[in-house]
């Protein structure tokens, strides 16, 4: 079927047999809760459609149904995230499996529709297992994992995952979907007593009063151990997953061409397919260039990479997102993880255009810059204009 | 008419709570549970009845209480509401209960988009005129003339009408009440849990720390409320105003109190003039024109 990456993820949904959609429009998230809003009054899908107010009240609803027993989505992008930002930390510390895409935008002042990672990046702290797609097929079949990764016993946290603006969101591709049957197999009916708040007359609790200090440190001790059962979780899911589908699936990352790489990029989303590209081309100039692509920012598969590409002599991060006075997100976080030259790429932000050749310039850029300059770390903004 | 005889002796909410001595709110959520009984659901805000639960693992009622953030008490009530239905479970009362900060300020969005969705449940603001889980900050609910800590002088501005905002929605049952007269109270939940869509229905919860007045008038204070006219009790159904309780014998304003009995037993009025008291009672005297005009165009209305 020829989807756009929203739509892949709309499929994704329905699939999984999604109970309660709460949403509210954002560009460019809008055809995904579009296409849900139809599935669902064609009588394709079964669930209930909440056409909240804000993105605030998406969560909240997402939460409150979670907690009712129903399987839960919304999706939301850039400033609907940021909205929404005190219900994504609710759903996460509460522990409430509700899973949303984030079509991923830059944030205003001054306003921009473009792509960029920061307004997902923003929400890391909030107890969301998070990743980033990469093609309208990963959209799709990330959709459907999502729930199974939420909604496993080792790990009942919320997950979010990222399409970046337009090149992912709007950008039709053929996705190849599962049958009904083979998705219900593999993602079984949401069982509300396994979950850990659960809202029923029939057993009365009472979910979220005051709690003292105390207590709250171990409450937030069982997250952090969910976070590192999810590790495991996640790849045996893909692993499961590829399984039914017939086709290789990325848990944490993806490791491509790394094996007797002597520089390695790392980079995330839906331009990685360039960045692939750009490594092809680097290996038929004789360049022995490798890329690790960021499936998983949540967990943060770091320990995991250093095993892959701690001998590595060169390496560049790049980052479609900016934490001020601190740097790119992603390449600050595995900077920590890595020793040697790191150089920590800045491109793209607002949606500024990224080709094969920018990505093969920018491994030939950190090539050169490690020349006799070991354990250097560097920040490069990657065709910073003058400023008039 | 709700009796007492119809209350039942079964308690919901537990001993033991941690509301402050005569807290309208804890007396009334007691009134609350017993008529809406065991099948049902509870969404909390931020609130001082967050505080009134008590500490975890502790539980305060016999029916589930889901905290929620403070601005999300109606779309919390939304989720429940489309889970109950999709997992097919009938006959469970749906209920958001918030403050009058929860409901007047930050959380009107939501009970707005929730209002014009018309989603099935019941809405109570308990209204304590001011923040008084965080120390008695102003809401825009507090009334004209009283002393918060954020308006030291008394708040310049008149109370929000909020059952007038929620009238607007064109919902189906919109209710005022006040904890001092629990039957009334009692029998418009009573009345809410026959009909389908939101209902709303809007408590005035006096509050002894807050009102500064001592804990054993609550009762004295809100009956105060309704005998001065400050506060009118009525419903609205279908588009008709009905007067509930004393404020069916008040429309005249012979037949209402002095306002003055009812801000002399507060301290938050403590620092009125007899001039200031004076425009207090012409808002009150304004407000009941401006009832009995919709009364009479309720009441000519075609249907």
């Amino acid at each position: 079927m020829i989807l756009t990456g929203n739509h892949a993820v709309s499929y994704g949904v329905k699939a999984a047999r999604t109970e309660v959609v709460a949403a509210y429009p954002i560009t460019p998230q809008t055809q995904i809760i579009e296409k849900l809003a139809e599935l669902i009054a064609k009588g394709e899908m079964n669930a209930r459609y909440i056409r909240v107010e804000s993105e605030h009240s998406a969560m909240t609803a997402c939460i409150s149904a979670e907690a009712c027993g129903a399987r839960t989505f919304t999706a939301t992008s850039s400033h609907g995230l940021a909205y929404m930002s005190e219900m994504v930390f609710w759903a996460g510390l509460g522990r409430f499996p509700v899973t949303m895409a984030v079509v991923t935008r830059t944030l205003a002042p001054p306003w921009s529709i473009w792509n960029e990672h920061t307004d997902i990046l923003a929400q890391r702290d909030s107890g969301w297992v998070m990743m980033m797609c990469e093609s309208a097929q990963e959209a799709y079949d990330t959709a459907i994992q999502a729930f199974r990764i939420a909604e496993d016993e080792r790990v009942l946290q919320p997950v979010m995952y990222g399409l970046d603006a337009f090149s992912l969101s709007h950008t039709a591709e053929n996705v190849d979907l599962l049958d009904q049957e083979a998705v219900d197999g593999y993602l079984p009916r949401l069982d509300p007593s396994k979950l850990p708040v659960y809202i029923d007359p029939d057993r009365p609790i009472t979910f979220g009063n005051l709690l003292g200090p105390d207590r709250m440190m171990e409450f937030r001790h069982l997250i952090k151990e969910a976070f590192e059962r999810a590790r495991r979780v996640i790849d045996e899911t893909a692993a499961e997953y590829s399984k039914i589908a017939g086709r290789p699936q990325t848990g944490l990352f993806e490791n491509y061409r790394c094996s007797d790489a002597e520089v390695v990029v790392v980079a995330t989303g839906a331009s990685s397919g360039d960045v692939k590209e750009a490594v092809d081309s680097l290996r038929d100039k004789g360049v022995k260039a490798g890329m690790i692509r960021l499936k998983t920012i949540r967990p943060f598969p770091g320990e995991e990479i250093r095993e892959v590409i701690g001998g590595v002599k060169v390496i560049a991060t790049i980052d479609r997102d900016y934490s001020f006075g601190f740097g790119g997100i992603l390449g600050r976080e595995l900077s920590a993880y890595l020793k040697g030259n790191v150089f920590r790429y800045i491109a793209g932000l607002g949606g500024r255009d990224l080709t094969v050749e920018d990505f093969e310039d920018i491994i030939n850029d950190a090539l050169r810059r490690a020349e006799g300059r070991r354990g250097d770390v560097e920040e490069v903004w990657w065709g910073l204009k003058e400023v008039e | 008419m709700f009796t007492l005889k119809d209350l039942t002796v079964e308690e919901y909410v537990l001993p033991g709570n941690a509301a402050c001595p005569g807290c309208a709110s804890a007396l009334s959520m007691r009134i609350a549970l017993k008529v809406l009984g065991p099948r049902t659901i509870v969404t909390i805000p931020a609130s001082c009845t967050s505080v009134m639960q008590g500490y975890y693992p502790k539980s305060p009622s016999r029916v589930p209480f889901l905290n929620t953030a403070f601005a999300s008490t109606a779309a919390s009530a939304s989720g429940i509401v489309a889970a109950l239905e999709i997992k097919g479970r009938h006959g469970i009362n749906v209920v958001g209960w918030a403050g009058d900060g929860g409901t007047a300020d930050i959380g009107i969005q939501g009970l707005s988009g929730a209002a014009e969705r018309n989603e099935n449940f019941i809405y109570i603001c308990y209204d304590n005129e001011a923040y008084m889980n965080t120390g008695t900050q102003r809401s825009s609910a507090t009334p004209r003339g009283a002393v918060t800590t954020t308006t030291v002088t008394g708040k310049a501005e008149r109370k929000k009408d909020v059952p007038a905002i929620m009238i607007a929605h064109n919902m189906p049952y919109v209710a005022t009440a006040c904890a001092a007269y629990p039957l009334d109270f009692a029998e418009k939940l009573r009345k809410a849990m026959t009909i389908k869509g939101l209902k709303y229905i809007h408590l005035l919860s006096p509050c002894p720390p807050g009102w500064r007045f001592p804990a054993e008038k609550t009762v004295e204070v809100g009956k105060l409320a309704v005998t001065t006219g400050a506060w009118i009790l009525y419903e609205w159904t279908d588009g008709k105003y009905t007067l509930t309780g004393p404020s069916r014998g008040l429309t005249e304003k012979s037949r209402r109190r002095p306002l003055k009995d009812y801000l002399i037993l507060q301290g938050r009025f403590g620092k009125l003039s007899e001039d200031d008291a004076k425009v207090l009672q012409e808002d009150v005297d304004l407000q009941w024109d401006k009832f009995n005009r919709r009364l009479r165009e309720s009441a000519e209305a075609p249907k």
